[in-house]
């Protein structure tokens, strides 16, 4: 493109922003570069002004947003916050007995979410692997993927009329004579549901990386220890799985950081107030103080609060497996 | 799927059988794997076919739980309630014309910004992509959006669901990296020719990019059409909601009837079949491209983790 035929800038001088009046470039050489480049480049700079609009306002000034944690809001008035009031909405949510109870749910849904849902990828990855009638194999995939295309609503309505007292589900129970179970409104219940829609909606979709992870690995791998007298089980465990161990490790680590996150939507759909012991997670919490009841200013601190574990959760998995294994996200 | 290939694509299965003979174990494993993945592919398909099946059930089949893979007694009357019910066609004209907008802004803002960020020598280009790729590990949370989305007046607009999610970063480096693997001499040659950036665009890169266009409207507007949090979130009038807030008021509303104990249990099954002729008829548009979609949207999951 047009470009290609000047000299390219030297590498370093890539990272001063784009800015090219008050921009952070001190040294006249780079000052001019960065004129030369708008100079030559202004319709490719024009292109990204409307995306980096949407950036800078739907993506950056909510993060800036987050003050209103530490400044009383008023609804109608600044976005900001009207005036400071440092931590007293931090330590309101620490000495709510309500917010320790939805944060333990948030910690226990998160660790089933990730010892159920991550797994169970890699062993339908696997099994699917051994599969040799293409035919076959497509079909399963194709069956699995599914509940991935259809809304989470959708989901959350099937679920329900599954679980239903009249459903399938208790409907089969009732052949062991077994009395029906009111799996959603049961407190001691929701946990199963909630993982195993998870499950239901997301194992098929989650193979499509180990699968195509899979299909890098090198036959050569398979043929040699094959050669070393490897059976089955000792070429999954000694070529298959380190050949997509790069892939289980980012996965994981992607994993770990939306632990706190857990599902928001699909609780928001399934959980009602007899639920509300196991069911209601800090996001739910957040989403009722905030948008329900108009504590913008608590809610917010709250969802800070909520953001920051996840940023140290991701950062440390990241850091840990750059040390212990080598393969990081960054 | 499709793109999903096996190994032995490149290479015949003739070192497995010379080799390494299948041995029984393995061949009880084969069988094992097989009534494993059929068991997967009943769980999964199970409830859809019991939804449908119910949906065209009558209520006392329903009930009594008689309802499997098949209708029985046979009952369109739910079917003529939903039809006949004016806010369901409304909503369902309020999500075509929410994915028409939001897709067609959404493409254009993620086109632009795919395409600069494919000039791999543009100065400043590792600013942009780090301003985009920030955004998936750290974003403002639920409170500050919504009162940013409030005092932009947006709530009750179709911009409240089109703006706030136009670029979906991950879709951006789809995008990018299909641009990076376009041949430089045609756009080369199309400058020498005169054509300016904006022309090189429309005439040279995106005709030739017809098949990451497709995918991208694809990606976008199935995830326009299958959202409900925004709209449940800023659209306070009836007139306005998209037809999964409409199943999502008809689902609350079902369980505050089941709630409410069993002298409405009458009351509580009509809802269930309203809820699953609703549930067949806002996931059949869906089902019904499924097929021939897939696979786009497979190939183009490797493609963005691949070059992401």
């Amino acid at each position: 493109m047009s470009t290609s035929t000047t000299s390219a800038p030297p590498p370093g001088t890539q990272d001063p922003p784009p800015t090219k009046t008050t921009g952070g470039a001190k040294r006249p050489s780079a000052r001019r570069s960065w004129r030369r480049a708008l100079r030559r480049d202004w319709q490719l700079y024009s292109l990204v002004i409307l995306p980096l609009l949407f950036f800078l306002v739907f993506r950056y000034l909510p993060m800036v947003g987050n003050v209103i944690a530490f400044r009383r809001f008023e609804p109608g008035g600044s976005i900001l916050g009207e005036q400071w009031v440092g931590l007293r909405y931090v330590r309101m949510f620490l000495s709510d007995p309500t917010f320790w109870q939805v944060f333990r749910n948030t910690l226990w849904l998160g660790l089933l979410t990730l010892v159920f849902c991550f797994p169970i990828p890699i062993v339908l990855a696997l099994l699917l692997n051994e599969v040799r009638r293409t035919a076959l194999k497509r079909f399963v995939q194709s069956v699995s993927y599914l509940p991935h295309f259809l809304s989470i609503v959708i989901v959350a309505g099937i679920t329900m009329q599954m679980l239903a007292t009249d459903g399938p589900v208790n409907h089969v129970l009732g052949w062991f004579g077994h009395d029906p179970i009111r799996f959603i409104q049961e407190p001691e219940w929701f946990r199963t549901v909630y993982v195993g829609s998870e499950i239901w909606q997301t194992a098929g979709w989650g193979t499509i990386l180990y699968l195509a992870a899979l299909t890098t690995i090198d036959d050569d791998l398979y043929e040699a220890a094959r050669i070393d007298g490897a059976n089955r089980w000792q070429q999954i465990w000694h070529v298959t799985l380190p050949g997509i161990r790069p892939t289980m490790i980012t996965l994981l680590i992607l994993n770990i950081g939306t632990f706190m996150a857990v599902g928001f939507e699909k609780i928001l759909l399934l959980y009602n107030p007899l639920t509300y012991p196991t069911a209601d997670v800090v996001s739910t919490y957040l989403y009722r103080a905030g948008v329900e009841s108009n504590s913008f200013s608590y809610a917010a601190a709250i969802g800070l609060f909520e953001a920051v574990i996840g940023l140290v959760l991701i950062t440390s998995a990241n850091q840990l497996s750059r040390r212990t294994v080598g393969t990081s996200l960054w | 799927m499709s793109t999903v290939k096996t190994r032995p694509a490149k290479r015949p299965a003739k070192p497995r059988t010379s080799v390494n003979q299948p041995t029984r174990g393995y061949r009880v494993f084969q069988g094992v794997n097989g009534v494993i993945l059929t068991g997967v592919v009943v769980l999964t398909l199970y409830p859809f076919l019991n939804i449908v099946a119910r949906s065209f059930s009558g209520e006392r089949e329903i009930r009594s739980g008689e309802v499997t893979l098949w209708p029985k007694g046979f009952d369109l009357t739910t079917y003529r309630i939903v039809i006949n019910d004016g806010t369901f066609w409304r909503s369902y004209g309020n999500t075509v014309f929410y994915t028409v907008v939001a897709t067609a802004v959404a493409m254009i803002l993620t086109t632009c910004y795919a395409y600069v960020l494919s000039k791999k020598d543009l100065k400043g280009r590792g600013f942009l992509v780090g301003v985009a790729v920030f955004t998936m590990f750290f974003s403002g949370g639920l409170i500050p959006n919504y009162v940013l989305v409030t005092s932009l007046d947006l709530k009750n607009s179709v911009w409240a669901i089109a703006l706030p999610n136009a670029i979906s970063v991950f879709n951006l480096l789809v995008m990018k990296a299909f641009f990076e693997s376009l041949p430089r001499e045609l756009e080369e040659a199309a400058e020498i020719d005169g054509l300016s950036t904006y022309g090189i665009l429309l005439r040279v890169v995106l005709p030739l990019s017809k098949a990451v266009v497709a995918t991208m409207i694809l990606f976008y507007s199935v995830s326009f059409w299958n959202s409900w949090f925004q709209a449940f979130l800023y659209m306070d009038r009836t007139d306005l909601m998209p037809v999964t807030v409409y199943l999502r008021n008809i689902i609350a509303g079902a369980t505050g009837a089941s709630n409410a104990g069993a002298t409405t249990e009458q009351g509580t099954q009509v809802a269930a079949s309203i809820q699953a002729v609703t549930i067949v008829l806002t996931s059949l548009p869906i089902l019904c491209v499924y097929p021939f979609v897939q696979r786009y949207f497979v190939s183009g999951v490797m493609l963005g983790a691949v070059k992401g």
